[in-house]
């Protein structure tokens, strides 16, 4: 099916499901345990070994030695491959580093052997029997000092009007630097493979990933095979945030101690190892100038951000959103991934944005401050319906403003804090805090097959479900098109077996993979139609009506199975438009008047991301976005050393996520709107959405309660104290 | 981890003398710390001695009018004894403050002494840590380290590791005596300021746990009068280790005593700190971290300590 | 490796590194003979194929294998399983069946308190077991008063939840499902 144009009126207009609060459909398996995730697949194939993987512990280098002699005699012991034995391995284009062979050491941790044993305790124990001996290579480790060469160089990616004459000309203006720490995905379940490639022919991957087709074709790169010897499951994956979108060193590992030893093997890598073995979010750090005129209208931004990366990646664009966000006619915007030696950066929950926004939305602050304005005001003065740079671009479906109103009047901002520092309950001051947050909608081309047998519908596609809802969603999807109730729906996932979906990334999961089922229903129900000899085919109730039939859809095949097979894809018109998600976000913080800990106490979410497909699974997906920016806010930062060029504190006592302490009552409203030009279910993703502008709402916030004004992420409270007047 | 032999025993003296016996042997009870450490392969015993079974897992009154805890008595019954929320609330205050609900089940009240701690380098073992390895230098000395949870006083040029307990800071403003038995069957009773050692040349040696002796109690004086508070300050809400924190008690007339954790290698208690807690914060901390050596990451410490002591000191 | 006072409770040594145990898992009894370094979140989920307990980082850290011992919430990564003789461990597999689910498991998802679902059996041994500490008058850090019953409200939830971590962000699902169940036995 090709989505060409904007969609007419349609089914999902008028859904009975679609839409609809359903739980998940996955839910009891969860609850019970009995949800299968990678690395526990016992029923799957017999004689198990267990690989564990050895770092390395030198972040730039070459590995002039290895002794694994030890190692191999040890008890139980299957194999040791050590990656001076393998050339090093091919890289997929989405790898920036090589995951294993060869001497050469890019990043600490970096997987450089693996012990494959009976039981985890014989592999573990075997693996610290190894020998290494490095020769280091000088690195560069230290972001600070990138940006100070850095400084009025380099390309801007986006250049309009003039913006040094109108800064210059401006009454009121901002030039301030901010900095975001590098960030873990620290999903719950580590990266963990079985692989199954005991013949040396067919591998079977049983991995826990986000993107199926992206792997498969990954392994077939890495290994020099053809990528339909490779089969691929991920039916469950605990967690992703896009460390799992890419092949990882759990998979790589597995592999080649399934084909050393002939048997299958799995590998999971172990929690301290995933920091720095395993991709992150970069930090960055970030130039804004924005002026305005002393009505509030903004007529400069410029943005600048560098961050990190190994040579070959791009680093965390943190100035994309600065392009359309808001109003202004002199842009200049410039994103330097600087070429690095830390472990791998790449995609992290909103990539680019979650970072861009917890700056850009602190400096729109400081700038309503500085005109004397409610921020709530300014920012709804500075909307936009066009992009700012190419003013013919409209947007498809904005309604930031009505975010922010009706966030303004559910959170009570009214009767906010007005004046920082002056807000206080017992030891603590009080503060409140907005943001605006936007991210873009994009689709990718998804498919399904749908198999109607006996009255029960089987779809099958390669779309993941990462948490994000999937099994629900699109179970819903197929029953609102076939006018079937849910529980003659069953969903299959994770499968290459399955036909090529979006996969789960980007935001663009839900939204491309819904509309791909939708395509493969309606080949489903042209197949019927034609074989009824029906010209128009209603389907409702479990029924085909049309013409002189009225037939239960078990009966349309005579119990044969009928199967039909379709993807979505997506035409150039949307090139034409902006498609975006836009929300805003209210926090109340408490700040300890004498210690500087911050507390949330109240977070508030106002999301316009087109047809909301499951209010329940969609509201959970905010809250947990809500959620990972208190961390990202407050504690999460994964700390540099910046001589031996690595994440320090690398495991999850150390690196702080928040925990159910932390996180307050949480609400989300969604607008009740629909993107004709998004996808036949006017629907846009809203996973990202939910983590953007949060951190700079509590950073806000924070500044509101104290009058102190926190450039810095993570917020903790050596930030703040100094700065703290007597209490 | 490497593989290791196990064995049951029923009596502590037996359990010492197993210990003092057996090549590479330690014991275990709780094991939540010990585990952890061995996966790393920062400890590494041959031989595993459970004591889980010695029996010292009552609290019981003492002739003095204290409580003696037995050396196997959870975090959790600990924090939840009458007892002890009655008369020793800095101390139940401290252990709940703790860890997990779930770690505090299973940790012990000798085996939360004996934490080892949680600087970031000690536990990487691709990394120089003269407390893993003497000699082998410290990489949280380093440049360009990480060192905000470290120590600021009571390190030393070869370690400036934190002792990572919240019931040890409260022991010690209690004057809590720790009771063990040695390798020979006898008895022992130290303070914990005796129990504790500074890092100096030899960072490696953390208390002073002679081979094979084991601790068998903790004792508890008499009950100290006044307002016992313990403030733990930390970056999350809960489940953390302290950046700093502050036990506290304090008698009517404003005098009183001040431990501190999270700062030093050990709980960090002064007598002329204590002697000046009336006039308030500042005086105290200005006796309490007198000497202080702070990096550049951690010297906030100084500044955080005494506004937690003086927003306890504001709380009454 | 022998003492004359207490030679029951050894267990049966096949190789020294080895030993042979009993315990009881949901109700049936095992005896395994295992590695000493096996722990017992790995002989229940490798040895007794019970996956439903996570190992989300085997170090304590993140309590995604929390299971009850004898009634009692332990992280089952931080324990020896040769130190489990005897004991009765309820995992989630124990909890409910998806026919006759536990009302903790019915909250969970009634109130979707989990998304990717990989910290849940450990969110709902926990919070089964943090329901009866409460009851049974166990203090947390946010108990204001030591002396007196424990009030059972959202702080104190949260507080005793918070070695469970949900990377997803389910915490505020999670604590009105604990809700739905403390009020509904009330």
């Amino acid at each position: 099916m090709d989505f060409n144009q904007s969609t007419e009126d349609n089914l999902f207009d008028r859904a009975r499901i679609i839409g609809k609060p359903h739980t998940r459909v996955d839910g009891i398996l969860k609850v019970t345990g009995r949800a299968p995730y990678a690395y526990e697949r016992h029923d799957v194939v017999a004689s198990q070994l267990v690989g564990y993987p050895v770092g390395a512990t030198i972040a730039r280098g070459k590995i002039t030695h290895m002794d694994a002699s030890a190692a191999r005699a040890a008890p139980g012991v299957a194999a040791v491959i050590t990656t001076l034995e393998l050339e090093p391995l091919a890289r997929a284009d989405s790898n920036v580093a090589h995951l294993f062979g060869g001497a050469s050491v890019e990043h600490y941790h970096q997987a450089i052997a693996v012990v494959v044993a009976d039981t985890l305790e014989q592999a573990r124990g075997a693996a610290s029997l190894i020998e290494v001996r490095y020769e280091e290579t000088p690195g560069e480790f230290d972001l600070e000092d990138a940006w100070a060469r850095l400084q009025s160089t380099g390309e801007p990616i986006a250049n309009v009007g003039d913006v040094d004459a109108a800064f210059a000309a401006a009454p009121v203006t901002l030039d301030e630097t901010y900095r975001t720490a590098s960030q873990s995905h620290a999903m719950m379940e580590p990266h963990a493979s079985i692989v199954d490639w005991s013949d040396g022919g067919q591998m079977t991957v049983w991995t826990s990933n986000q993107m199926v087709e992206w792997t498969r074709q990954a392994l077939a790169t890495t290994f020099a095979i053809d990528a339909d010897r490779i089969r691929l499951e991920s039916p469950y994956v605990g967690g992703g945030f896009g460390g799992k979108l890419w092949l990882r060193a759990d998979a790589v590992l597995a592999a080649l101690g399934s084909r050393e030893t002939g048997r299958p093997v799995k590998v999971a890598l172990p929690r301290p190892m995933i920091f720095n073995n395993a991709t992150h979010r970069s930090g960055t750090i970030q130039r804004l100038r924005i002026a305005a005129e002393a009505d509030g209208r903004i007529t400069v931004f410029e943005h600048a951000a560098v961050s990190h990366t190994l040579p070959g990646g791009s680093g965390e664009d943190a100035v994309n959103q600065t392009r359309c966000f808001y109003a202004g006619e002199n842009r200049r915007v410039a994103h330097h991934p600087i070429d690095m030696n830390l472990p791998e950066s790449a995609d992290m929950r909103a990539p680019g944005e979650a970072s861009g926004l917890a700056v850009l939305e602190i400096a729109m602050d400081e700038m309503a401050e500085k005109l004397g304005m409610d921020p709530v005001e300014f920012r709804i003065l500075n909307d936009t319906q066009v992009n700012p740079e190419e003013p013919s671009k409209p947007f498809s479906d904005r309604h930031f403003v009505e975010c922010l109103r009706k966030g303004a009047e559910a959170f009570g901002w009214a009767e906010r804090n007005l004046k920082p520092g002056c807000k206080r309950e017992g030891q603590w001051l009080i503060g409140h805090g907005v943001a605006g947050a936007y991210r873009g909608a994009p689709t990718m081309t998804s498919g399904a097959r749908v198999r109607l047998q006996n009255g029960r519908l089987i779809v099958e596609t390669d779309m993941t479900d990462i948490g994000t809802g999937s099994y629900t969603i699109l179970t819903q999807t197929a029953a609102e098109t076939m006018g079937m109730e849910i529980q003659n729906v069953e969903v299959r996932l994770g499968n290459s077996a399955y036909p090529t979906s979006s996969g789960s990334g980007g935001q663009f999961g839900a939204a491309s993979s819904t509309a791909g089922v939708y395509a493969a229903c309606v080949a489903l129900q042209k197949q019927i139609a034609k074989r009824l000899h029906v010209d128009e085919a209603r389907f409702e109730n479990g029924r085909v009506v049309g013409g002189q039939i009225d037939m239960a859809l078990a009966d349309v095949a005579d119990g044969e199975e009928m199967v039909a097979e379709d993807s979505i894809s997506f035409g150039d018109f949307k090139d034409k438009l902006e498609i975006g998600t836009f929300a805003a976000h209210f926090v109340e913080v408490a700040v300890h008047a004498y210690t500087g800990e911050t507390r949330v106490r109240r977070m508030l979410a106002v999301c316009d991301a087109g047809r909301i497909l499951n209010p329940i699974t969609a509201r959970s997906q905010v809250i947990g976005g809500m959620t990972m920016g208190v961390g990202a806010a407050l504690t999460e930062g994964m700390s540099v050393d910046t001589e031996r060029g690595f994440f320090v504190n690398h495991d999850l006592a150390g690196y702080e996520v928040a925990v159910h302490a932390d996180i307050p009552e949480q609400e989300v409203i969604f607008l009740d709107t629909t993107d004709a030009a998004s996808t036949p279910l006017k629907a846009k993703g809203i996973g990202e959405l939910g983590i953007c502008g949060v951190a700079a709402a509590i950073a806000n916030a924070i500044y509101n309660a104290t009058g102190v004004r926190v450039r810095e992420y993570p917020m903790t409270l050596d930030r703040i104290i100094a700065q703290l007047p007597a209490a | 981890m490497k593989a290791f032999s196990y064995e049951r025993v029923s009596d502590p003296a037996q359990a010492a003398a197993r210990a003092a016996e057996v090549p590479g042997a330690k014991f275990i009870a709780g094991g939540t710390n010990l585990l952890d450490l061995m996966k790393h392969e920062i400890e590494i015993p041959e031989h595993l001695i459970d004591v889980s079974g010695t029996g010292l897992d009552d609290i019981t009154p003492t002739n003095e009018g204290g409580l003696r805890i037995g050396a196997l008595v959870s975090n959790a019954a600990l924090s939840a004894d009458a007892r002890v929320r009655k008369d020793y609330a800095v101390l139940s205050r401290a252990l709940v403050s703790g860890a997990s609900g779930q770690l505090r089940n299973k940790a012990t009240t000798g085996g939360n002494l004996l934490q080892r701690t949680r600087c970031p380098y000690f536990y990487d073992t691709g990394m120089p840590c003269n407390k893993r390895s003497p000699g082998a230098g410290c990489a949280a000395l380093g440049d360009g380290a990480t060192s905000r949870q470290l120590g600021v006083i009571g390190t030393s040029d070869t370690c400036i590791a934190t002792h990572p307990s919240d019931m040890a800071v409260a022991l010690r403003v209690l004057d809590a005596e720790v009771e063990t038995v040695t390798s020979s069957g006898e008895t022992r009773r130290l303070t914990l300021d005796e129990f504790y050692q500074l890092p100096g040349d030899t960072p490696e040696v953390e208390n002073a746990l002679q081979v094979g002796e084991m601790i068998t109690a903790v004792l508890l004086p008499p009950p100290v009068e006044g307002h016992h508070a313990y403030y733990k300050v930390r970056d999350r809400a809960s489940y953390a280790f302290a950046l700093v924190s502050v036990a506290l008690i304090q008698a009517s007339d404003g005098t009183g005593r001040v431990a501190l954790g999270g700062v030093a290698p050990k709980p960090w208690r002064r007598d002329e700190a204590d002697a000046v807690l009336s006039q308030g914060a500042s005086a105290v901390m200005a006796r309490l971290l007198d000497g202080a050596r702070p990096t550049q990451e951690n010297a906030f410490k100084l500044t955080l300590a005494e506004r937690t002591l003086a927003a306890l000191l504001a709380q009454e | 490796m022998n003492s004359s006072n207490n030679v029951e409770r050894h267990p049966k040594t096949v190789n020294p590194n080895s030993s042979t145990f009993s315990l009881s898992v949901n109700g049936e009894r095992h005896t395994l003979t295992l590695d000493n370094r096996t722990t017992l979140l790995d002989a229940l989920r490798e040895h007794l194929q019970l996956t439903g307990s996570k190992k989300g980082c085997d170090h304590g850290q993140c309590g995604a294998c929390t299971v009850l011992v004898n009634g009692v919430r332990i992280n089952a990564c931080l324990s020896l399983a040769v130190m489990h003789e005897g004991d009765d461990i309820a995992t989630i597999e124990g909890v409910g069946e998806a026919d006759h689910l536990d009302p903790m498991q019915q909250a969970f998802v009634d109130h979707d308190a989990f998304q990717c679902g990989y910290c849940t059996p450990g969110q709902i041994c926990s919070a089964k077991a943090v329901l009866e500490e409460i009851q049974a008058g166990l203090p947390s850090h946010v108990t204001y008063d030591l002396n007196t019953p424990i009030e059972l409200n959202d702080a104190e939830i949260r507080e005793r939840m918070s070695g469970n971590l949900c990377r997803c962000g389910a915490y505020a699902n999670i604590l009105k499902a604990i809700n739905q169940v403390a009020e509904a036995r009330s």
